[in-house]
């Protein structure tokens, strides 16, 4: 069994340097089939250890010691236990899937090689961290997928820098940056998280920390969850850092399906699950937790009702769907943010690879307006997508109703009407913004055809390798039952507790929203959708210019810091340190110049000297202290 | 006695030496140069190495004033020297110090009453034999070696002169003679 | 009463009359003429000491200074007789070739 914990982890890694060997070279398909198919055995590989894992028997594995330092010492320790097997199926189903697209995906693209090993490489950092069984390892799976995130997201580096009113991305290299450096400020924070746990308790291993947490004062324990949620607030793109999100949408569409979906992206709800213990102690800082959660699921969800940008839409409703996943988790409903993190890497991950495929026939446009009834020449694609978006909307039996719901019913159960009523009009949002995706991109007039695009549906492949990505959209809401008592073998025990009458009341009301948005979308699509009110209500300016937060972080945040850079580097780096070596050396040089000339060739100048070394020598023997 | 002929020496030679640092014409250099190692085999006899003094006449006065001569004729230095010394204070002030750094140097230890001739030292020396037949002991048993070396050294230093001075050597000059003798002789036979 | 003593400061003012012979002199020939007073001037050291210790051994070195003296002034001038050749002049302000 220990086998497979290892297969599952390295596999990834040797397609990834596989891959590597031909990174310099033009395509060559045996690094996609490669890298694909070594990323079906490690899901092979999950799958069993998913059917082994149960009540008692977890499978943790010490790979070897890492770090012995006195009293500190760290292995390279891996654990499969439910919650981590969880993620470990999630994380490789989706990643096997999108490597399978990919390689239709990145069929004309020179740096396909390069891309295989990026991929490849993302996913053995994303089990790294899923898998690890301590705070290190986590902190460095962590930085592992936000390497590979920056890498793959800036995966066309070549592309120019352009204003932000041409793109608010700018380039593929700068929104990369971007994505890197707000995760590297969040990471300050996880990283103090973790000291704090060290300087503590003495040791970083989940079960040693979990064991001993209770044993710290309060106001510890809220430090180190703030610290460590803030960390979660960078990879999960909660606000205020969460910029990087849509603008990390210059990556290739697999990238997008695969990091930005289902797996980077919901390692900080991972982390907050995984520490349900640290949190179930402060439910203060729990409740801060999902009030961040709804606030960002309503935000997000009101900038995509307006955008044109594709994948930007997308994007957002990501960002939505994580702020209500993050609801769950503070609340303590740790099953139930799992479940919908399952749920949503499925239906959210194929939206993106139906996206992928739209973008592919269209020769890479990216703004829908320019689409339209494609839905006569891409009818697998738009049939799938239409299966995912349903999903979303929470539409039953597709899986996203199952989760949402749960959410809903913890939110209201626990007395926190406002952060339902929220978590409720997002629903409704997410219903309308998806339906008027599906309703621009594939039906109405044909706008493409002016451009002179032939669009055409994908390949067979990679039609299939959304299939079970689609199918799971739909069929995974009914495992609930077996997920829950799976995994609640280690998170706590959930349930929200409503009577029957409101429990059917909060079902027909959130159906109801979710219903009407979806009809308002498909209704009012023939007059323009929503557009032109939020036009004439002035908020459209607002919303598609994204509350001009990133703007206000340019004026506020970079551009000082920029000027503060430059300060330092002129005045005290140049004027300083350079001319503190320069002096240093300047005055080697001058005294060897000097020093020169007494080389003058001339042998009574010699002599002179000579003597004068003679009576030196003589001085310093003779007259000593003392004689 | 002796304290007079030490004194009479050594203000000769003082007078001699100074002749010789200071002086403009390069003849008068050398005749001082050369009295001054005459008047200093004196102070040799003066100190019992009879030996030395004889060797210091036959081969620095003789030998080594012979060539400095045989230098000066070729060098053509006997009109007067131009010299342009620059620097004098560095120079005065160079030999100020170092003369009375060495002369300190030397009589410290005695004037202050430091320095004990040790008697437990291992003098070399031979018991009943003069000045010469001691010399003559000691450079053939104990100082063999140096004194093969030292004639190596000298035979080195002639071959050396030999080769630097002269022109042609890769023409030996005996055989050329016997060709020669042997074309006239072959001519006058032929002439005959 | 002639002490050690004497003779050795006498050796110390002609080997700094040498000395300053050898700083003053430019012309090749006289600082050679400087070399010898210098080398004499330890050779009255040596006999000295040689005296008053009763060793013998200062005379030996004494006599050996001798025959280096004369070979290095054979190889000397034989070297200085080139250089005239080549160059007409032995002022030592003319040779300042290695000046760096």
């Amino acid at each position: 069994m220990e086998n497979y914990v290892y297969i599952a982890l390295f596999a990834p890694l040797v397609g990834s340097l596989f891959a590597a060997l031909f990174g310099d070279k033009p395509k060559t398909l045996i690094t996609g089939v490669v890298t694909s198919f070594l990323l079906f055995v490690s899901w092979f590989a999950s799958i069993r250890l998913l059917g082994y894992v149960g009540e008692n028997t977890i499978v943790h594995v010490k790979m070897m010691d890492w770090i012995a330092a006195g009293n500190f010492n760290i292995d390279f320790g891996f654990v499969a236990d439910q919650v981590s097997v969880i993620m470990m199926v999630t994380v490789t189903t989706v990643s096997t899937l999108v490597h399978i697209y990919s390689i239709g995906y990145m069929d004309h693209d020179k740096s396909f090689n390069r891309y295989f090993s990026y991929l490849s490489a993302f996913v053995f950092s994303m089990m790294i961290l899923v898998m690890s069984d301590n705070f290190l390892g986590l902190f460095i799976g962590w930085e592992g997928v936000g390497l590979c995130s920056w890498l793959l997201i800036g995966f066309w580096y070549h592309k120019e820098d352009v204003s932000t009113s041409v793109n608010p991305a700018i380039s593929p290299a700068y929104a990369a940056n971007e994505a890197f450096i707000m995760n590297r400020i969040a990471d300050l924070g996880m990283l103090i998280g973790i000291f704090m746990i060290y300087w503590n308790l003495g040791s970083l291993e989940y079960d040693t920390v979990f064991a001993n947490i209770g044993s710290l004062s309060t106001g510890t324990i809220t430090l180190i969850g703030i610290f460590l949620f803030i960390g979660a607030m960078g990879k999960s793109a909660q606000f205020p850092l969460h910029t990087w999100l849509a603008n990390a949408m210059e990556g290739p569409t697999p990238v997008s399906a695969l990091i930005h979906a289902a797996t980077m992206v919901t390692a900080g709800v991972y982390l907050v699950v995984r520490s349900n213990e640290i949190y179930a102690l402060i439910p203060n800082v729990g409740y801060f937790i999902a009030c961040v959660g709804a606030f960002v699921a309503v935000f997000a969800a009101s900038m995509a009702l307006v955008n044109m940008e594709l994948k930007r839409i997308i994007a957002y409703s990501t960002l939505s769907q994580l702020g209500y996943m993050f609801v769950a988790a503070g609340l303590g409903a740790y099953w139930i943010a799992l479940f919908h993190l399952m749920a949503h890497a499925f239906f959210k991950s194929v939206l993106f690879l139906g996206a992928g495929n739209v973008m592919h026939a269209m020769d890479d446009e990216k703004y829908i307006n320019k689409m339209g009834g494609l839905s006569k020449v891409m009818p697998w694609t738009m049939g799938i997508m239409t299966i995912a978006s349903l999903a979303l909307a929470g539409i039953w039996p597709f899986a996203g109703f199952f989760s949402k719901d749960k959410i809903l019913e913890t939110a209201f159960s626990s007395h926190h009407y406002f952060l339902w009523f929220m978590l409720w009009i997002g629903a409704g949002m997410t219903a309308y913004y998806s339906f008027r995706l599906i309703m621009v991109v594939f039906f109405g007039k044909e706008n493409y055809k002016k451009d002179g695009k032939h669009p055409h549906e994908a390949y067979p492949y990679v039609i299939a390798a959304m299939l079970p990505l689609a199918v799971l959209a739909v069929i995974a809401g009914f495992f609930e039952e077996p997920f829950v008592e799976y995994v609640t073998a280690i998170l706590p025990e959930y349930e929200p507790h409503v009577s029957s009458g409101t429990f059917m009341f909060l079902l027909v009301v959130t159906l109801g929203i979710a219903l009407s948005g979806i009809a308002l979308a498909v209704i009012k699509f023939s007059k323009g959708n929503f557009d032109e009110f939020f036009k004439k209500i002035g908020v459209h300016r607002v919303l598609i210019n994204q509350y001009f937060i990133p703007d206000f972080y340019q004026k506020a945040i970079c551009e000082p810091y920029g000027k503060l850079s430059e300060m330092a580097w002129k005045k005290i780096d140049m004027k300083i340190v350079d001319a503190t070596v320069d002096f240093i050396a300047g005055f080697i040089y001058k005294t060897g110049d000097k020093a020169r000339a007494m080389q003058t060739g001339n042998l009574s100048t010699n002599l002179k000297w000579m003597t004068l070394g003679l009576i030196l020598l003589l001085a310093a023997i003779f007259i000593r202290p003392g004689m | 006695m002796e304290a007079i002929a030490f004194y009479l020496f050594s203000i000769i030679t003082i007078g001699m030496f100074l002749i010789v640092v200071f002086s403009k014409n390069a003849l008068y250099a050398m005749s001082a140069l050369a009295g001054g190692m005459i008047v200093i085999s004196g102070f040799f006899f003066l100190l019992d190495a009879d030996f030395l003094g004889v060797v210091q006449i036959i081969v620095y006065t003789g030998a080594v004033m012979a060539l400095y001569a045989f230098g000066m004729m070729f060098f053509d230095t006997t009109k007067d020297v131009k010299e342009n010394i620059k620097e004098t204070k560095i120079i005065y002030g160079l030999w100020i110090a170092a003369g009375i750094l060495i002369i300190v140097m030397v009589s410290a230890p005695f004037i202050s009453d430091k320095l004990m001739l040790d008697a437990s030292i291992s003098h070399y020396t031979v018991i009943g034999a003069n000045n010469p037949q001691a010399v003559g002991i000691f450079l053939f048993t104990k100082y063999l070696v140096q004194f093969e070396l030292a004639a190596v050294m000298l035979l080195v230093a002639m071959i050396a002169g030999i080769i630097l001075v002269s022109k042609k050597m890769d023409v030996s000059l005996t055989t050329t003679i016997d060709q020669e003798v042997e074309k006239e002789e072959f001519h006058q036979k032929d002439a005959k | 009463m002639i002490t050690l003593t004497h003779y050795l400061v006498l050796s110390a003012i002609l080997f700094s009359i040498g000395l300053v012979g050898v700083i003053r002199r430019k012309n090749l020939l006289l600082l050679f003429f400087s070399t010898e007073i210098m080398l004499n001037a330890v050779n009255i050291g040596f006999a000295a000491i040689s005296k008053f210790y009763g060793d013998l051994t200062g005379q030996m070195f004494s006599f050996f200074i001798i025959a280096v003296a004369a070979s290095e002034v054979a190889v000397g001038l034989g070297l200085l007789v080139l250089w005239y050749k080549r160059n007409g002049t032995i002022d030592l302000e003319s040779m300042q070739e290695m000046k760096g």
